[in-house]
C-alpha cells in the first residue's frame, strides 16, 4: 500500500542549528498522526517539510508516492493537494470568509465563480461559520477565523491535511470548536498530520500519537501507548510537565 | 560660602511652582503681543495690501485661474502620479527581487532620482530631444511634466511601496503558496492588494508633493495654455508688477493640498484603528 505521507531520513539545518536529525516516519490513507513534543523540538518544522514550506537539508518526503522533494516535481500541483491550517489562522485580511474559501478554487483549480461559491459555502457551513460569510477576517473571533482557514483548505478538496498548532493561538473557550471540526474530518475519513499540545484530542481521536524531542522521534505508537503508557523516559518527563504543570 | 545656600533658599521659596509657571506665561504673552504691536505699527499696510490683495488684480486671474492654471496642475499631477505609482511598484518588486541585477538597478534608480533636484531632472527632460535626435516625448509638454513627476515620484513611492510589501507578513505568502498558487500568483492576489491599502495615506502625501513639484513647469518656458498655478501666477504677476497673482494662486495650492493633507491623516488614523 502506498503511504499517504512518507518521510525518509529528513535533515533540516537553520544555518548551524540543526533542527530535524533524520526523521524516519509514515502516514497511511485515512490515519489521524499526532505529533506531540516540547517547543523547539522541530514538530512544526517537520510538518512544514511536508509540503515544503521548509526545503529540507537532506533526506526524501514522498505524498502518496510521489517523491515531492525530487527537483523536477512540480510543487504547486503537490501543495494543492495537502490542505495546511496554520497556528495564526493566515486568513487574506482583505478579503471576507467567502472570499478566503473561493479565491484558491478560482486562481488555482479555475473553477467558475459559481461553482467556487457553491463549493465555499458548502464548506463553510460544514465548519459551522456559514452565517459569517461575509465577515472580513478581523470581524470573526479566533476561533471562527481557524474554522474558516479549515474551509478554506477544505474546498481545494486535498487528499491529505496538515494542522500546524492550530488550537495555541485560540482563548481557551474557543478551543472546542476548533477541535470539534477536526474530530468530525477525522471520522470523515481525511488523512491528516496534526502538530498539538492539546492531549485529550491526541488521546480520543488520534490513530497514533508520535513524540519528537530535539530533532528525533523519540516514540511512535497508539496514543494508549504513547500518551498512556510512555516507554521512554523523555515522554514520560514532558508528559509530567504538560499534564500536571502545578506539580 | 556656606551661608549662600540659606540665603538663596528664602529667595527661591518665594515662588511656588505653580507661581513661576504664571510669571513664564505671562513673559510669553508679553513677547507675542509685543511683536504682534510691532508689526502693526511698522508695516505699511496699505502698500501690502496693493501689492498682494488688490482686488482689481485678483479679478484679473479668473476665469483662467481655474480653467487653464488648476487645470494643468492637475493634469501634470494626476498623470505624473500614475507613472510614478506604476512604476513605483515596478521598481519596489525590483528591489525585493531575488534576482541581484534587478536589486542593484532599483537601488540606483531611487537613489539618483531621489537624490537629485527635481529641478535638474526637468530642465534635463527638456534636452532630451537634443540628445537623442528624433526623439519626442508624448503627448508634448504635458508627456515632458508627466514623465518628470513620474521619474521623480517613482523613486519616492517605490521605498513607499517597498515599506508596504515587507509590512506583508510572510504567513500570508505561506498560506497562499500552501494553497498551490505560484510565487507570482501570491504576490498580485495576497500581497500586493494588501500593500496598497496600507501605503494609501503616504501614497497621499507623495500625491500631494508631485502636485507642489509640478510648479517647476516654471521654469521649462512653457507657452500660455500649458501654464499651471505656479507660471500662471508668475507671468500675470510680472504683466500686472503686482504680487496679488502669486497670493491667489498660493491659496489656490492649499484649497487643493489642505484637505489632501487631511484625508490623508484620516485614513492613518483609521488604519491603526483596524490593526
Amino acid at each position: 500500500m502506498t503511504h499517504a505521507i512518507e518521510l525518509k531520513d529528513l535533515h533540516k539545518h537553520f544555518g548551524q542549528n540543526e533542527v530535524l536529525k533524520g526523521i524516519d516516519m509514515t502516514v497511511d490513507p485515512g490515519q489521524v498522526v499526532c505529533v506531540i513534543g516540547p517547543s523547539g523540538s522541530g514538530k512544526s518544522t517537520l510538518l512544514r517539510c511536508v509540503n515544503l514550506l521548509e526545503q529540507p537539508t537532506k533526506g526524501q518526503v514522498f505524498v502518496k508516492g510521489v517523491e515531492v522533494t525530487h527537483p523536477d516535481v512540480d510543487i504547486d500541483a503537490v501543495r494543492r493537494a495537502i490542505g495546511m491550517v496554520f497556528q495564526q489562522f493566515n486568513l487574506f485580511p482583505h478579503m471576507t470568509a467567502l472570499q478566503n474559501v473561493m479565491i484558491a478554487q478560482q486562481r488555482v483549480l479555475k473553477r467558475s465563480k459559481k461553482e467556487a461559491e457553491i463549493v465555499a459555502r458548502e464548506n463553510l457551513d460544514k465548519v459551522g461559520v456559514g452565517a459569517k460569510c461575509d465577515a472580513l477576517p478581523g470581524q470573526l473571533s479566533g476561533g471562527q477565523q481557524q474554522r474558516v482557514a479549515i474551509a478554506r483548505a477544505l474546498a481545494m478538496n486535498p487528499d491529505l491535511m496538515l494542522f500546524d498548532e492550530p488550537t495555541s493561538a485560540l482563548d481557551p473557550e474557543l478551543v472546542g470548536d476548533v477541535l470539534t471540526v477536526m474530530r468530525k474530518l477525522a471520522e470523515e475519513g481525511m488523512t491528516m498530520l496534526v502538530v498539538t499540545h492539546e492531549m485529550g484530542f491526541a488521546r480520543e481521536v488520534a490513530d497514533r500519537v508520535v513524540f519528537m524531542d530535539g530533532g528525533v522521534l523519540v516514540e511512535d505508537g497508539a496514543p494508549a501507548q504513547v500518551i498512556g503508557d510512555p516507554q521512554q523516559e523523555r515522554t514520560r518527563a514532558f508528559l509530567r510537565r504538560v499534564l500536571h504543570p502545578e506539580e | 560660602m556656606a551661608d549662600q545656600p540659606k540665603t538663596a533658599e528664602p529667595a527661591r521659596a518665594r515662588l511656588s511652582p505653580r507661581q513661576k509657571q504664571r510669571i513664564s506665561r505671562g513673559i510669553q504673552y508679553a513677547v507675542l503681543v509685543a511683536v504682534l504691536v510691532v508689526l502693526v505699527m511698522y508695516a505699511d499696510w496699505v502698500s501690502l495690501a496693493q501689492n498682494f490683495a488688490k482686488p482689481a488684480v485678483a479679478q484679473e486671474t479668473l476665469p483662467d485661474l481655474f480653467t487653464i492654471a488648476l487645470r494643468n496642475t492637475i493634469i501634470y499631477t494626476v498623470s505624473g502620479f500614475v507613472i510614478a505609482f506604476v512604476a513605483g511598484l515596478v521598481l519596489a518588486l525590483m528591489r525585493l527581487s531575488q534576482i541581484r541585477p534587478y536589486r542593484w538597478i532599483a537601488i540606483v534608480y531611487i537613489e539618483i532620482f531621489r537624490g537629485l533636484p527635481a529641478l535638474l531632472i526637468f530642465i534635463m527632460i527638456t534636452f532630451l530631444p537634443l540628445a537623442l535626435p528624433g526623439f519626442q516625448v508624448p503627448f508634448g509638454t504635458y508627456g515632458q511634466v508627466a514623465l518628470g513627476l513620474g521619474a521623480i515620484g517613482a523613486a519616492y513611492q517605490a521605498e513607499v511601496f517597498r515599506a508596504g510589501l515587507q509590512a506583508v507578513p510572510k504567513g500570508q505568502i505561506e498560506a497562499a503558496r500552501s494553497l498551490g498558487m505560484s510565487a507570482t500568483r501570491a504576490q498580485f492576489t495576497v500581497v500586493i492588494p494588501q500593500a496598497i491599502r496600507m501605503v494609501i495615506p503616504p501614497t497621499t502625501n507623495q500625491f500631494v508633493a508631485l502636485l507642489k513639484d509640478s510648479s517647476l513647469v516654471l521654469f521649462l518656458g512653457v507657452s500660455s495654455e500649458y501654464v499651471e498655478l505656479a507660471k500662471f501666477g508668475n507671468d500675470l504677476a510680472s504683466q500686472h508688477s503686482n504680487a496679488t497673482p502669486i497670493m491667489v494662486a498660493g491659496i489656490t495650492y492649499l484649497i487643493v493640498t489642505i484637505p489632501l493633507g487631511y484625508l490623508a491623516s484620516r485614513l492613518e488614523g483609521r488604519k491603526g484603528r483596524n490593526r
